[in-house]
């Protein structure tokens, strides 16, 4: 540093306490940031903790004081809500089936709307931008308007079969396949007007260069926009995740057969079948954010990177 | 693209808009098409329905302005302070080092089932303040406890004991508090959808404003916000619509009572309880309608963004 | 094989005329450099050879293929773009391999030709890196690399060395001329920098606003350009002007810019008979232009004084701007010379390279049988 800059050396006798004194002035000046989140963080916390806590409490404790007395003595905490949730028949099934209904529809989305997004950013065909405001407008469509319909449709259409597999019927009411099928249309406006803008904003060169190296769309499709947008599908799979996991509305309405019926519907069932008893879904909560929560966290690394770092000279 | 046959494209869209077709388009049609019938969808009746929103003739059963100028507070103040805070979020998080457990504070929530959710906020808003935390923070700085959920006044007169109530009739103590809970649900949504835009901006840029002698607070004003506002705007219509067609929450924690109905809260008891199809399928077109002016400001938008890749 | 033909090309964006009735061959193996000002539609013409825009008139041949309506990934063409456009999500070897394993070939070969350009272009030990870990240099390379393994009938590269430093850039250009010996490809060139071109191609093709300027090799673009555009465009510093008045006879012909009084050399008396007693474009390059001290004096140098305004020395060279009559030219002369600024000089036009354009059609005052350099057709 000294040799390529003469007119500094005079100050290097300095330099060790100014490099400290910086220091120090950074960790004063960054107080108020670290306030700011510490502040935001606990703010967002304490209805989630205090559901937590609620989950360890009998229910006339829940019903007399605040939750945050359990924290002091004397502990009265209890695993009864949980037990209560855990030791109901079928809600070992009832937690495969929300998987089976889940995970399916998330990708399906994720699929037809990535499809649709492609198109829509990188193909050119008449109607273009008014087809996809229309998609978009959809968005506001509420759900509960559309299910009497939908449900109508279902009753004429639904086909049954031996298919345990497929919970027994191919599609219509109560069937895997019809649950699927009507989350996946509910996800798509969202989804597609998310990936639309995200495949919008990729560099043009990176599609021309793929074209030229002989990829189809296809081909760039899969091993060019789907990669790069990791960021966008993984935040999309988070979300649409959540709303298929966390959906009662639509469970209730199209899957008529308790066997199939999700971790949703089966603790509200418990609900209703203890009374008012609202503290088992405290419990009930926790147990069925695990497995969201453990997405998140898997796929958390994907919005930490910058993944077009180096795609094309700054 | 050269080479590429004309119905390509259509191939690409086909799921979508058969999906979108049967779920979605179908039964908008159907509704515009009830919303001209009667209740029972035999006879047409003309704009009746639509007159019924307009004249209010039943405030106490169905209060269609009040809904209304709710919807226009949902969809400004839940909108703005959302993607405000998901926006300082997303922006201050990614410079400490807790980053990652800083995000899952804010996204937790939105994890959080819906019905459990609905259970822990009526208990944080219990006016019973050594139940309600709500309360029991309020009293324990010296203030007043209130019914958060039927308080149908505005902040004002809380704060001042009773003071004018000046500001208009939808900023009302229960709708804040229901506003602050879609808050609490949907900042997490705001954060990770903004963060991916953030993390797309490349360090080079904000090195380049850093060296041009900018402040953190001109490269966020200045950089920052314009590169992100295409993710801006995704948030921000998102969380619009959300706001518009905001339904289970209101349901859940008040059922529409002291003044908290929202038009989609409105259709469903019109449909459902009351038994008007009518009038509900002309209050959920008229909830359509809000989406217009939206698609104008995006229209611009993706012009906009063609032009400039 | 890979001869390249446009045949009358135009392509319009909206309003905007990018490339206008371009006509152009250039034969197998030929490198082919195309420059001209920014915006000029250089870009745009590569882009229409590629399949990546598509032609509004015209038609565009690769061998005898009309291609005009060629998918880009069937027209066995490899491009470098000005942006590199590598595959961020990719390692090095797999942004090099992408385009063969598109094409199905077996993975040793794969292996085998990426190692090979990998070797050519001395980027082995890169070839697990990911685009962003690497220099813009090492990335150049990189977009290189991926174009060559692909062995296409022709390279397109679209100034792929505006990123580089200077040095690098020297270094680069002259691999890239080895490169274009060694793979005998044709290579079409785009840049808007004139060393470049005058370096690496065997022709240059200028263009302006769209249009065709001249195409020809480096010494006859330089030699002999066809209109004001190109004198100008070619060679640095770039060409001084002067309006002038043909004056006098076929006997005693000399060109009267109002300034100065400079004799037309017998040798191009001929062409300029018709336009005595009319206005010309007169045009001298800097380096016809010497101090007589430093330098002996050719048989056609005429003198002109004029006052030195800057200097500057290049090593080898000085440049002089030089005024006179409130008129700016240069001369680049031997670097002994002892011109300082605000001196009154004595110079030598050395009229034999003189330069003549007609005023209105801005075209070269030249005889037919000068062996005039041909337009838009393969010299
Ligand atoms: N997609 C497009 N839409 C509209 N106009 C365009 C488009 N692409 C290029 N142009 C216009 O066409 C003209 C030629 O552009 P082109 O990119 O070919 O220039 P260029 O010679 O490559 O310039 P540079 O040296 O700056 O790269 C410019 O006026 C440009 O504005
Ligand atoms: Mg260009």
């Amino acid at each position: 540093m000294a040799r390529r800059n003469p007119s500094m050396s005079g100050g290097s006798a300095e330099a060790p306490v100014a490099l400290a004194l910086g220091a120090a002035r950074r960790t004063v000046a960054r107080f108020p940031l670290h306030v700011a989140i510490i502040g935001l963080m606990v703010l967002w916390s304490v209805p989630t903790i205090a559901l937590l806590v609620s989950s360890f409490r009998e229910p006339t404790a829940i019903a007399s004081s605040g939750w945050w007395n359990a924290i002091k003595e004397p502990f009265d905490l209890t695993v009864g809500n949980y037990q209560s949730v855990l030791e109901k028949q079928g809600m070992a099934r009832a937690f495969v089936n929300s998987i089976i209904i889940t995970v399916p529809s998330t990708v399906l989305v994720i699929l037809v709307a990535a499809l649709a997004a492609y198109a829509f950013a990188w193909m050119k065909f008449p109607a273009r931008n008014l087809l996809f405001l229309l998609m978009v407008a959809l968005l506001v469509v509420p759900v509960q308007m559309t299910l009497i319909p939908v449900l109508r449709l279902y009753t004429d259409v639904t086909v049954d079969a031996e298919l345990p597999l497929l919970g027994g019927r191919i599609f219509g009411t109560s069937s895997y396949v019809g649950i699927w099928v009507a989350h996946t249309a509910y996800g798509l406006p969202f989804a597609i007007y998310l990936l639309r803008n995200f495949f919008g904003s990729l560099p043009r060169d990176l599609f021309e260069s793929a074209y030229l190296d002989g990829a189809s769309d296809v081909g760039v499709f899969f091993r060019i926009v789907l990669p790069l947008s990791m960021p966008a599908i993984s935040a999309l799979a988070i979300f649409q995740f959540l709303w298929v996991w966390n959906d009662l509305l639509v469970a209730l309405i199209l899957l008529g057969d308790p066997t199939l019926a999700p971790m949703t519907l089966k603790i509200t069932s418990l609900v209703s079948s203890f009374g008012t008893n609202y503290q088992v879904l405290t419990a009930a909560a926790f147990i069925s954010m695990a497995l969201p929560l453990f997405i998140f966290f898997a796929l958390q690394r994907y919005f930490v990177q910058g993944i077009l770092a180096g795609a094309v000279k700054g | 693209m050269l080479g590429r046959r004309w119905w390509t494209p259509w191939l690409w869209l086909a799921p979508a808009l058969a999906l979108l077709g049967v779920f979605l388009v179908y039964p908008v049609v159907d509704t515009l098409r009830r919303s001209f019938l009667d209740e029972r969808s035999k006879n047409f009746v003309g704009l009746d329905n639509y007159r019924f929103i307009i004249d209010n003739p039943q405030p106490l059963v169905s209060d269609t302005h009040s809904a209304l100028l709710n919807n226009v507070m949902w969809l400004t103040l839940f909108t703005a302070i959302t993607v405000s805070l998901g926006l300082i979020i997303a922006v201050l998080a990614g410079r400490v080092r807790y980053e990652a457990v800083a995000k899952s504070a804010i996204f937790i929530p939105m994890a959080i089932s819906f019905v459990a959710a609905s259970v822990i906020w009526r208990f944080m808003y219990e006016f019973n303040s050594d139940i309600g935390t709500a309360n029991a923070a309020v009293t324990s700085l010296g203030g007043d406890a209130t019914a958060w959920l039927q308080n149908t006044n505005a902040p004002q007169t809380w704060l001042t004991d009773a003071g004018p109530d000046t500001l208009p009739r939808p900023i009302q103590i229960n709708n804040l508090a229901l506003v602050m809970v879609g808050v609490w649900m949907w900042t997490g949504f705001a954060m990770i959808v903004l963060s991916a835009g953030l993390k797309g901006i490349s360090t080079e840029v904000l090195e380049a404003a850093r060296v041009d002698g900018a402040n953190e607070w001109q490269i966020f004003w200045r950089v920052i916000i314009p590169i992100m506002s295409p993710t801006i705007v995704v948030v921000a219509t998102t969380l619009v619509i959300q706001g518009l067609k905001k339904f289970d929450l209101v349901w859940v924690m008040t059922g529409g009572r002291f003044k908290t109905d929202v038009v989609a809260t409105l259709f469903y008891k019109e449909a459902f309880r009351i038994g008007d199809f009518g009038v509900g399928a002309a209050l959920a077109v008229v909830l359509l309608l809000w989406v217009l002016p939206i698609m104008v400001i995006s229209i611009r938008r993706f012009q906009f963004q063609e032009e400039t890749r | 094989m890979a001869r390249v033909n446009f045949d009358h090309v135009t392509k319009r964006f909206d309003n905007v005329v990018a490339v206008n009735d371009f006509s152009l061959e250039i034969p197998d193996r030929e490198f082919l450099a195309l420059v001209g000002p920014s915006g000029c539609g250089k870009s745009t013409t590569l882009r229409l050879l590629a399949g990546l825009e598509e032609i509004s008139e015209g038609d565009i041949y690769i061998g005898d293929r009309l291609v005009n309506n060629v998918a880009a990934k069937d027209r066995d063409i490899a491009m470098v773009f000005q942006s590199y456009a590598l595959y961020p999500h990719m390692s090095v070897y797999d942004n090099m391999a992408f385009g063969l394993s598109l094409r199905k070939l077996p993975k040793e070969d794969i292996g085998h030709r990426v190692h090979e350009a990998a070797q050519i272009l001395g980027i082995e030990d890169l070839l697990k890196r990911k685009p962003r870990q690497l220099s813009g240099g090492q990335r150049q390379r990189v977009a290189l690399g991926r174009a060559i393994v692909r062995d296409p009938a022709a390279f397109l590269l679209d100034e792929p060395l505006s990123n580089l430093d200077a040095k690098l850039r020297v270094q680069t250009r002259a691999e890239l001329s080895k490169l274009h010996q060694r793979l005998g490809a044709t290579f079409i060139y785009v840049t808007h920098d004139q060393v470049e071109a005058m370096t690496m191609a065997t022709r240059i093709a200028v263009m302006n606003e769209g249009l065709l300027q001249q195409v020809g090799a480096p010494q006859e673009l330089y030699d002999w350009p066809d209109n004001v555009f190109v004198a100008g465009f070619i060679g640095s510093p770039s060409m001084n002007f002067f309006e002038a008045k043909v004056a006098g006879s076929q006997e005693g012909m000399h060109l009267d810019t109002g300034i100065f009084r400079v004799p037309v050399p017998a040798s191009r008396v001929n062409d300029l008979l018709s336009y005595l007693g009319k206005e010309i474009i007169f045009g001298i390059r800097p380096e016809n232009i010497c101090d007589p001290e430093c330098q002996p004096a050719s048989a056609d140098a005429a003198p002109v004084t004029a006052q030195v305004d800057v200097t500057e020395l290049m090593g080898s060279e000085v440049f002089l701007h030089l005024v006179a009559g409130g008129k700016l030219f240069m001369a680049r002369v031997d670097p002994r010379t002892r011109a300082r600024p605000g001196q009154e000089i004595r110079v030598e036009f050395d009229m034999g390279h003189m330069h003549a354009f007609d005023p209105q059609t801005e075209e070269a005052i030249r005889s037919k049988e000068k062996g005039q350099p041909s337009r838009g057709q393969a010299g």
